[in-house]
């Protein structure tokens, strides 16, 4: 059963993509900001994987201090805006509030954190300082949030940055990846003019990375290189009619949305494969692009789900069907896509094993994999003696963020296998903090 | 059954709510609305000498969410023409014979004070208030506080008052003074009928940080104003107590004034031994129709104490009002925290170690953020219930068996009292105190 009629225009579009975290307005963030009770050595703050001081901000909001508030949170965050709707409050710093003891609605911290630095980028505060020059350059791959935080932080130590992207657009996932309800295009990059006016760091468009060479000339180049690469594309399922029209990846299929949303057209019924996040934004985004029908197929139960239980809630409210303990074993379909072969799947003795003579069926015009992204392995394997986990996850010191390569420092997706966009900041922050460490030694 | 009707020195009212001379009592008008909304009388905006008032009159103190906890005016008294406040007073009563109506005053001369009571008397007042206490404006021109911080010449003119007034007296008083009983026995020396306070409090509400001009401001200049609201309750309180304790004050009625807005704060000055309130702020916030809440409050009140009047109960907290001196040194109360209640805030934990006793402990462990109490290390101060944002959660418990009694006062009778520093009898020898070098270990949680 639809709920959402298919958006014709931009105005449509907003509507079924209205922002889950509107930004505050003057009352509101007064009176939320009041409620915020200082707790000693806060939860909130133990609950953020950047550590922003919390209670100091919220009460700087109170005070008539925004951009103080502001410098709080970029001080910790250099994505504090973003984060402040991005991130998954409910499970980090608003989880964490003290008021959910006594089943009182906690803090909107995050919306308060975005109320804080929208208000300051909107009215063009300078609030950071470039530090002193100290000749070193650092290249840095990948504009994602871990690139971006990476870079802000080293130009306040004084170093000059090079950021090379692969896309034409900055911010990896923030702005590629992440649900359009979640934030809109134009408060990413806003977020991004707003950094890179004041801090001065160079961003190269168009501009991958993918040879023994470039990565050479970066060696000799720069005094030290960040990876910030993410984790790629989609991975493929290697099964039976995966090449069929209308089987797309989750990542693209997101990436593809959030560029052109109403332009592109979501057929009538799509099957999202997957139990992540990324499956509960793409079955929510395909429902609210206006399909017909959209089934969730999970090849485990509701439980064993790696979604937050409000991404799951978030994409039923809006019309997605699921099915659990179902896997894919064939796409069918002529030249295009007409369906999903499921066979039933149960767990013995903690294994999964797939039910072959079990199989049906779901009719769909759409295969939507959000069953992981591939990993950057064929980068990695370029540069000399980087260690990767058996996850393809680059090896990196947990304070400094150096790899096993001295001169290469890692961080976000890339070290952790798919996190947050707060961890990726908090990463590449440190990770600036680091090479200078190493480079001052 | 409950009857809130009061005589307050003669003068009659339905209930003991009444509206203090203000804006809210501007105006025929805004009495009459207030009369139907339930107030038992009203005391009309002073009328005196003629004056001319500023444009931005009112300063407010906000303090977190809450506005007007605190609030301040620069507005002086009515600058409406007498000729119709006294046609008001007179159609007012006509249609409320049995509300009380109180003239306030403010005028300088014997001969202005003569006219202006029997004219008041004549519209059909049912009493007069002396304005004795504006802080702001009239106490320029030798009025308003001017008077009541001079108890010599308020006696006068309360004695000039007594002279002619035929309907009861009431002297208000200002608070800008160091001892209230000196202006109080000043006014039951000349003979008033009654008093009433506290009046405004001179103060400064704030400062605009753009224009460096106080507020309220007026192009780019602002005076000191009259503070009231909320904020000024417990000073008030205290005055009322400190007049209704006094054994020649103590004898006329008193009409509590200052911050009361709910039906608490209205016992709460019946208990200290006024028999009539008067509100202001409250109505300037809410309007006339929080009487509401402040009427059923007092029934509820009074129907589960079984209390017939407001007399029944009057000046019942007088008694247990007392001096330093005679509170028992022996009642001994411990902090006590609900680990079910606790929510982990731990502003218990900093508010007792950096601004009090050091009496209270974390556990160490992240995972348990309830606090401990340090039996040994409490004082009983009372802190951490005071900041805990959770109801019932931290709780003074009795610790001593009540058996033994001794006060300062006791002790000093019995020659047992510290008299060197280092003795042996001071209260806080041998309590615990970290050592100073303690503050600069980092704290560990381990």
């Amino acid at each position: 059963m639809a709920e959402y009629k298919r958006p014709e225009s931009e105005a449509e579009f907003e509507k079924n993509f209205k922002q889950k975290k509107p930004l505050m307005n003057d009352t509101e963030a007064f009176y939320e900001s009041s409620r915020c009770l200082f707790c000693y050595d806060a939860p909130c703050i133990q609950a953020c994987p950047t550590h922003i001081d919390i209670p100091l901000f919220i009460k700087q909001i109170h005070t008539n201090n925004v951009t103080g508030s502001a410098k709080t949170i970029f001080d910790a965050n250099w994505l504090g805006n973003a984060c402040g709707v991005v991130c998954p409050t409910g499970v980090l710093c608003e989880g964490a509030c003290v008021y959910n003891h006594q089943d009182v609605p906690p803090i909107q911290i995050g919306r308060l954190q975005n109320y804080a630095t929208s208000k300051t980028i909107n009215s063009d505060k300078e609030i950071f300082k470039i530090g002193a020059s100290n000749g070193r350059r650092i290249a840095i791959i990948g504009s994602g949030p871990a690139g971006i935080a990476c870079a802000c932080e080293l130009r306040t130590i004084g170093y000059d940055v090079d950021i090379f992207e692969a896309k034409e657009q900055p911010t990896g996932l923030v702005l590629h990846g992440v649900a359009p309800y979640k934030i809109t295009n134009k408060e990413v990059l806003e977020e991004i003019t707003y950094l890179q006016k004041q801090l001065g760091f160079n961003i190269k468009y168009n501009s991958a990375i993918t040879s023994k060479k470039q990565l050479k000339d970066l060696e000799s180049e720069y005094d030290a290189i960040f990876l910030g690469v993410g984790l790629g594309e989609t991975a493929t399922l290697n099964m039976e009619g995966e090449d069929k029209e209308n089987v797309i990846g989750a990542v693209e299929f997101i990436e593809e949305l959030r560029l052109k949303h109403h332009q592109i057209k979501v057929p009538n019924k799509v099957v999202v494969i997957g139990g992540g996040n990324t499956a509960m934004d793409a079955a929510s985004e395909s429902a609210r692009m206006g399909a017909r029908k959209t089934v969730l197929a999970y090849r485990k139960s509701k439980e064993d789900m790696g979604a937050y239980d409000f991404e799951y809630d978030l994409a039923i409210s809006a019309g997605v069907d699921s099915l659990f303990n179902v896997t894919p074993i064939a796409i069918v379909g002529n030249k295009k896509v007409e369906g999903v072969k499921f066979a039933k799947t149960e767990i013995i003795d903690g294994e999964l094993h797939t039910k072959k003579n079990n199989v049906f069926i779901v009719k769909c015009d759409m295969v939507i994999k959000a069953t992981g992204q591939a990993k950057q392995r064929s980068l990695y394997e370029l540069v000399d003696n980087l260690d990767i986990d058996h996850k393809t996850r680059i090896k990196v010191n947990e304070v400094t963020f150096q790899t096993s390569n001295p001169q290469y420092f890692a961080g976000g997706d890339a070290i952790n296998g798919g996190a947050e966009v707060v961890n990726a900041t908090y990463d590449g922050k440190m990770a600036a903090q680091g090479m200078h460490q190493w480079l001052t030694k | 059954m409950i009857d809130l009707s009061i005589n307050f020195a003669g003068i009659k009212a339905p209930n003991p709510f009444w509206l203090a001379s203000a804006p809210p009592t501007n105006s025929g008008y805004q009495i009459m609305k207030a009369f139907e909304a339930g107030w038992g009388g009203a005391v009309w905006k002073t009328l005196g000498v003629p004056v001319v008032n500023v444009s931005s009159r009112y300063g407010s103190v906000n303090y977190r969410n809450t506005r007007m906890m605190g609030f301040n005016n620069i507005e002086l008294i009515t600058d409406r023409p007498l000729a119709d406040n006294l046609r008001e007073i007179e159609e007012v009563k006509k249609y409320f014979p049995d509300h009380a109506v109180i003239a306030s005053l403010m005028v300088e001369s014997r001969a202005e004070w003569k006219q202006i009571i029997k004219d008041v008397e004549n519209a059909g007042a049912d009493g007069i208030e002396l304005n004795f206490g504006c802080p702001h404006g009239m106490c320029e021109r030798g009025m308003g506080s001017a008077v009541g911080q001079e108890p010599e010449v308020l006696k006068t003119i309360v004695e000039w008052v007594k002279d002619v007034a035929k309907t009861p007296v009431i002297t208000k008083l200002s608070p800008n003074i160091s001892h209230i009983t000196d202006p109080g026995l000043a006014a039951v020396q000349g003979g008033t009928d009654s008093i009433s306070l506290i009046n405004t409090v001179k103060s400064i509400v704030g400062i605009d940080l753009d224009t460096y001009a106080p507020l309220p401001e007026v192009d780019g200049k602002g005076t000191n104003g009259g503070y009231c609201g909320p904020a000024v309750k417990p000073i008030a309180m205290h005055m009322v107590k400190d007049l209704a304790q006094h054994p020649e004050i103590g004898k006329v009625p008193i009409s509590g004034i200052g911050g009361i807005e709910t039906w608490r704060d209205v016992v709460e000055f019946i208990l200290l031994g006024a028999t009539s309130v008067q509100v202001c702020t409250a109505v300037m916030h809410y309007g006339f129709g929080i009487v509401r809440e402040m009427e059923a409050g007092l029934r509820q009140f009074m129907e589960e104490k079984n209390y017939k009047t407001i007399y029944d109960f009057a000046g019942k907290a007088l008694p247990n009002v007392t001096e330093w001196k005679h509170l028992n040194l022996k009642h001994k109360v411990i902090a006590e925290i609900n680990a079910d209640k606790c929510i982990g805030c731990e502003l218990c934990y900093i508010s007792c170690e950096d601004g009090a006793h050091q009496a209270i402990s974390l556990s160490g462990d992240p995972g348990n953020r309830i606090p401990n109490i340090i039996e040994e290390n409490c004082v009983g101060c009372n802190l951490c219930s005071l900041v805990c944002p959770v109801e019932d959660c931290i709780t003074m418990v009795k610790r001593d068996d009540g058996s033994q009694h001794l006060t300062w006062e006791e002790r000093t009778l019995n020659d047992d009292i510290p008299v060197t520093f280092d003795d042996d009898r001071a209260g806080g020898k041998g309590h615990f105190v970290p050592k100073p070098t303690d503050a600069l270990k980092a704290r560990s949680r381990s």
